[in-house]
């Protein structure tokens, strides 16, 4: 009786604390049936690059408020390409202007959601884009 | 690291595959000393285990942590935040955490855990902590995967004496007190050492009186790092003296066993409800006994004379 769940990765990298958002992502996540890992606040792009290979997660959603998110998304994408994880997919949200999406999807992030996108879209991306156990 | 990890989720998936490897790598298990902590939901285990591996690590010890959450029965999600206490140790080659739901599968949970344990010790972990929510049978049948057992209490919550009903006390090779800083900490350590006073010394396995441990406010490193050597020793002293009396092997056995009851589990019991399921004979069963047609019992047994009968 095998069973495949998808496996999600919430994290906040960079230096603010407002992790509400990320909680409340977290809870809607596992109410829509993924085992999600939270590692909360302060989070390196190491740290969570190398928790998302030891947790074997399929998708790492960043959130970022401070603005730190030009950096912060490429270089966790960067990490995870380089120790040999391309199949995990990276998707961030926070507040990220419209003017830098596209360097973001160049740098292999494979979705942006901003404040306004409801959690129900979120969880419907999810549920369409990644698949458990690629 | 992502094959193993790779290969604890088919495991956890239940994926035949995987299973099949383990009989690769089944002899080359049982070198790690597998240590369980369990206790009360935030009774501050993760916090203590981040002080334990901390202080493996100087020693030069390779470490694996599996952390146990709940699923939740509704959605069959989990939030798994035991990380969120390890972080850094994240980037530490020689630190590998694994954090796994609970799935409520019948007995699956602890055959997840197991099949894990081994993964890590054939990874090389000189020692495998296991965290657990202590509060039912589930995490009691966890603790048979390890050498020994630290069960967790804190002051001011009645959660002591609790535990100790609901039968923790007999898995328990080490008590820690934890969060001394609060008070009903010293109430607490009486409670549990007239306990043990109680208990028959017959009920010490080998002459092991589970010592209690009071760790110190883990938000004030100096004291909190001296409880957390005293727990680590004493981790190490209690595997001593398994080893001393033989006592391994009956812990092994225990766990031998425990691994063979749940592989079948897997291998008869699932195969047989993933037929009846298919078959619709499942529902006609539940039916039955949602009308007191028939009851649980007499179905249970009719099933298995008739499997029996079969292989006869
Ligand atoms: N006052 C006090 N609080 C502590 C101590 N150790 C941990 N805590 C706090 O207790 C809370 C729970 O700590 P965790 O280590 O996550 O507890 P846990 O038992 O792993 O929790 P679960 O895995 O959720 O069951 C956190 O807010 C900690 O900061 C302590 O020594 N003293
Ligand atoms: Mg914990």
């Amino acid at each position: 009786m095998s069973v495949k769940k998808l496996r999600v990765m919430v994290a906040k990298p960079g230096l603010d604390g407002h992790d509400r958002g990320a909680r409340v992502l977290a809870r809607c996540f596992r109410d829509a049936g993924f085992e999600v890992i939270y590692t909360g606040c302060h989070q390196t792009p190491e740290q969570i690059a190398a928790g998302a290979l030891q947790e074997d997660v399929d998708v790492v959603g960043l959130s970022c408020l401070s603005g730190a998110h030009r950096y912060l998304f490429p270089e966790v994408k960067r990490l995870l390409v380089e120790r040999g994880a391309d199949d995990i997919q990276v998707v961030g949200g926070g507040i990220i202007p419209e003017q830098d999406f596209q360097a973001l999807r160049d740098a292999g992030i494979a979705e942006i959601f901003t404040p306004g996108t409801t959690l129900d879209s979120i969880v419907e991306w999810f549920n369409t884009h990644v698949q458990p156990r690629r | 690291m992502r094959t193993a990890s790779r290969l604890i989720r088919c495991l956890e998936d239940g994926e035949e595959d995987a299973r099949s490897a383990m009989k690769y790598l089944f002899p080359f298990t049982g070198r790690a000393h597998v240590v369980g902590i369990t206790g009360s939901p935030g009774a501050g285990k993760s916090t203590l285990l981040d002080g334990l591996v901390e202080s493996r690590r100087k020693i030069g010890n390779n470490i694996g942590v599996l952390a146990v959450d709940p699923t939740s029965p509704f959605t069959g999600g989990a939030i798994l935040g035991d990380r969120i206490r390890m972080q850094r140790h994240a980037e530490d080659p020689g630190v590998f955490v694994r954090s796994l739901a609970t799935r409520g599968a019948l007995g699956g949970l602890s055959k997840a855990v197991g099949d894990a344990v081994h993964i890590m010790d054939v990874m090389g972990k000189d020692m495998i902590f296991v965290e657990t929510v202590g509060t039912g049978q589930q995490e009691i049948d966890i603790i048979n995967h390890s050498h020994t057992v630290v069960v967790v209490l804190i002051p001011g919550m009645g959660d002591g004496i609790q535990a100790i009903k609901a039968g923790i006390m007999e898995i328990a090779d080490i008590f820690v007190i934890n969060k001394a800083d609060r008070p009903g900490t010293s109430k607490l350590h009486r409670e549990l050492k007239a306990l043990l006073d109680l208990a028959a010394p017959t009920s010490f396995h080998n002459g092991w009186r589970p010592p209690i441990i009071q760790v110190e406010d883990a938000f004030k490193p100096e004291p909190f790092g001296k409880s957390i050597q005293e727990l680590s020793d004493t981790i190490d002293k209690h595997y001593q003296s398994l080893q001393e009396h033989e006592c391994l092997r009956s812990r092994l056995h225990r766990k031998a066993e425990t691994e063979l009851k749940e592989a079948m589990q897997v291998c008869i019991m699932d195969t047989i409800f993933e037929g009846l399921i298919s078959s619709g004979e499942e529902e006609m069963m539940i039916n039955e006994i949602l009308n007191k047609k028939s009851d649980p019992y007499s179905l249970a047994k009719g099933m298995a004379e008739r499997l029996l009968k079969k292989h006869h």
